[in-house]
């Protein structure tokens, strides 16, 4: 009776509403690579004088990952996986301000752990709803925690369905849409889709999806309502949008789809990595989507693109930044960078932040006609990961350590 | 504000009542070994972890124990557990049970992976720990240790090396052969024994199969022939003739001399797309026991011992690493018969035309187990050197 009371009031004071601030998934809290708030800095890293500018911190982490970290509240989430055959799974904890380590909780793999050596066991980013983190691994093994640690569920969708796996690597995130946790576990073997309740993480739905290898991750696309909101599942052979809570599909657009770079959607448009890039217009009522445009010129390459302000800027296969109108799939600009590029840059404000795998980090100021890299910096080690961006900082998460660069 | 809060709730929990701490563990612990497929469990388990993770730094040893014997997931559950513990101990007490963890961690009668987690909390509480247990671990059950000790070996002769003691060096990489299972310290030992002018016989240390009957190919159409039961799936005689693909095929003796005992299918039988090929071998154990079959492939693939089928992988060109698939199973004392069905697709692409396949016989540490045949060999090849 007093532990329930002590219980409840514990809650009451945990609880707090999801801050716009936050970077709650892999590409933030929509999954639209772009901060809510904030600008990214004038400088980054360690400049070709070797003066270091703007780290706040940098942290060692043990283990490899490609994930993007996570920020909820003061909290930075970050995914790893050591071990010879990296087969241990680490979820680690850090303190926002001053980079000193809260918690960590490992766990061992419960599925395979074989994966291309540029990819890492800990690749699917971990996903948030504010209060608990939902950590995933290319193992489909699937851990529920609380912002302390504490253990509330614990999911092996391997072990559920053992063959849902490829040997090459498993890297889709998964999403928080309300109270379900949305996976897509695409694989030769077993492959579907699946929301699971976020509270237990017992299967709400699950979806039977194409038979191929896939590393594209979900993304939201908000309803009219909350009971509308819906996830986009980009396969090989085409993308659907499936209501949240059921996994009804709403639509299908039958399209080669690439099976690295994600979808974005913005103001109910959908932009798929299709024929190069296609908008496509979410029309809630109606079984298809409409085809706004499709332009070979605006093909991303393994970075998934971003929209933000009528704008569409994706980085194509040779490390070009092309910003097109993202109304009508013109190119309005190009420009050169340093690549190559696996992580999805992010912007905010107007400015954009892109990182080669090798760990080059390059700020573009965007213009209405040009972009032009401003600033440039080393972080000395592969990055893979798509960066985070809260309060005004940046976290990246390089091959052996945790960053956070801010503005002073 | 956080702060403040983190205060209370520590504050709040200390207060609770005496009996509220005293915890039933195997009662809890039987809660979390139910958890099931599907999230079955996962309320109960998660009342019980709750109850569990509040525990103090006496409850670590019977959690740890309660690992040997815990399925996969459980076990995460479990060590969830522990973890919360060990740190909350760490970084409130500042100490942890140094004398029993230690103990739990030499008692090789626990499971390897308990045994190691108890050893990497007592190294987080004692850091002369490794230094202290690591040496004596070049055998140990626990591959995570004996990784371990070989690192600690490489080290040593290096340092040898480095001063000019080639003869000391190479002792000691010939000491950390003995213990090496993983791939990339046996590749670097192998490497520097050879500088030293020793043979070392790569696949027998692995336990690699050579020697195979081989027959194929069989239609693989359309990726339909992984259920076609050709065959040799009826019954391997090693004097039949049969139908294939494009005409009678036959079992044909094949050797491979990779050291990693890699078939070539491509070369051994017909370079070719949407093919079945099987691959035959007797193993003759001294006596029963258990053992691990650890296939390598690119291709779909089903593996049989004496005639149960152990294990089916339909996936195709989707990476390959060694030891992609382990088949736990008991040999027969004297002849045990292994097949091993590999399919081809029609991929046109130019990285999947790999058709081959590894194959190696172990214990659960990766020590190899041999054919009573093929020690035999080795050893009149031994006697003639």
């Amino acid at each position: 009776m007093r532990r329930s009371l002590i219980c409840t009031t514990l809650l009451l004071m945990c609880v707090s509403p999801i801050r716009a601030a936050d970077w709650l998934h892999f590409r933030g809290s929509d999954n639209r690579s772009v901060a809510a708030d904030g600008h990214l800095p004038s400088a980054i890293a360690k400049d070709e004088a070797g003066t270091e500018h703007n780290v706040a911190w940098k942290v060692p982490v043990p283990g490899r990952a490609v994930a993007s970290p996570i920020v909820v509240r003061d909290n930075v989430i970050v995914t790893s996986a050591s071990g010879y055959s990296q087969d241990r799974l680490h979820v680690l904890c850090f303190d926002a301000t001053s980079g000193k380590l809260r918690w960590e909780r490992q766990f061992w793999a419960t599925g395979r752990t074989l994966c291309h050596p540029t990819s890492s066991v800990a690749a699917p980013s971990p996903a948030s709803d504010g209060r608990r983190i939902f950590a995933l691994f290319s193992s489909n093994d699937l851990a529920c925690l609380d912002l302390d640690g504490n253990l509330l569920w614990y999911r092996g969708l391997t072990h559920d369905y053992p063959t849902a796996a490829n040997d090459v690597g498993m890297s889709s995130s998964p999403v928080v849409v309300g109270d379900t946790v949305v996976v897509q576990v695409e694989t030769k073997g077993d492959s579907f889709a699946a929301g699971l309740y976020a509270n237990t993480g017992e299967t709400r739905w699950k979806i039977p999806r194409q038979a191929d290898m896939n590393w594209t991750s979900p993304a939201v696309l908000p309803g009219r309502t909350r009971g509308e909101d819906a996830v986009l599942l980009q396969s090989p052979g085409r993308i659907t949008a499936n209501n949240a809570r059921t996994g009804e599909q709403v639509w299908t657009y039958e399209v080669a789809c690439s099976s690295i770079p994600s979808p974005v959607a913005d103001g109910g448009i959908v932009f798929v990595p299709a024929a190069g890039l296609t908008a496509l217009r979410h029309q809630p009522d109606a079984k298809a989507a409409e085809v706004l445009w499709s332009s070979n010129a605006l093909a991303p390459g393994s970075a998934s693109a971003i929209v933000h302000q009528g704008r569409v800027y994706a980085i194509n296969g040779s490390g070009v930044l092309l910003c097109g109108d993202a109304t009508t799939g013109d190119v309005l600009w190009k420009l050169r960078l340093k690549g190559p590029f696996w992580a999805t840059p992010v912007i905010a404000g107007d400015r954009l932040l892109a990182v080669s795998q090798e760990g080059h980090a390059q700020i573009v100021q965007l213009g209405d006609k040009s972009g032009e890299i401003i600033a440039q910096g080393d972080l000395g080690e592969p990055v893979f990961g798509t960066p985070a961006v809260a309060d005004g900082a940046v976290y990246v998460r390089s091959d052996g350590h945790l960053w956070k660069i801010a503005e002073k | 504000m956080r702060s403040s809060t983190a205060l209370l709730i520590g504050f709040l929990l200390f207060a609770l009542p005496s009996s509220l701490s005293a915890v039933d563990i195997p009662k809890e612990l039987a809660m979390l070994k139910a958890v099931g497929p599907e999230g079955a469990g996962t309320a109960a388990a998660r009342a019980a972890w709750s109850r569990l993770s509040q525990g103090d730094a006496a409850s670590l040893t019977a959690l740890l124990g309660a690992l040997d014997d815990a399925g996969p997931l459980a076990a995460n559950w479990i060590r969830a557990a522990i973890d919360t513990i060990a740190e909350r101990e760490l970084q409130h007490v500042g100490k942890l049970p140094v004398a029993p963890l230690e103990k739990f961690t030499l008692d090789t009668s626990h499971a390897p992976r308990a045994r190691r987690l108890a050893f990497e909390w007592l190294c987080r509480a004692d850091a002369k720990a490794a230094d202290r247990l690591i040496p004596g671990m070049l055998n140990d059950p626990g591959v995570e240790f004996r990784r371990d000790a070989v690192a600690r070996l490489l080290t040593e002769a290096e340092g040898l090396e480095a001063a000019s003691k080639g003869p000391a060096a190479a002792d000691v990489y010939r000491r950390a052969m003995s213990g090496a299972r993983d791939l990339d310290q046996v590749q670097k030992i192998v490497k520097k024994l050879e500088s030293f002018g020793d043979k070392v016989d790569v696949p027998a240390h692995f336990g690699y199969v050579l020697r195979w009957k081989l027959m194929g190919p069989f239609d693989n159409t359309d990726e339909q022939g992984f259920d076609v039961i050709y065959p040799p799936e009826q019954k391997v005689d090693f004097a039949a003739e049969c139908e294939g693909k494009s005409g009678a095929v036959k079992w044909i003796d094949h050797a491979t001399e990779d050291p990693y005992g890699k078939v070539d299918l491509n070369k051994a039988l017909l370079k070719a797309n949407s093919v079945v090929g099987y691959a035959a071998c007797e193993f003759v154990a001294d006596e029963a026991r258990p053992v691990e079959l650890r296939l390598t492939s690119m291709c779909a693939n089903k593996l049989w011992l004496n005639g149960e089928l152990l294990a089916q992988h339909k996936v195709y060109h989707a990476g390959a690493r060694m030891d992609q698939y382990i088949a736990r199973a008991n040999l027969n004392a004297g002849r045990n018969l292994i097949l091993l069905k590999i399919c081809q697709n029609n991929m046109k692409e130019e990285w999947a035309q790999d058709w081959d396949f590894q194959f190696r016989v172990c214990d659960k540490t990766g020590t190899a187990v041999l054919s009573r045949d093929r020690v035999a060999r080795a050893t009149e090849e031994a006697s003639a050197r």
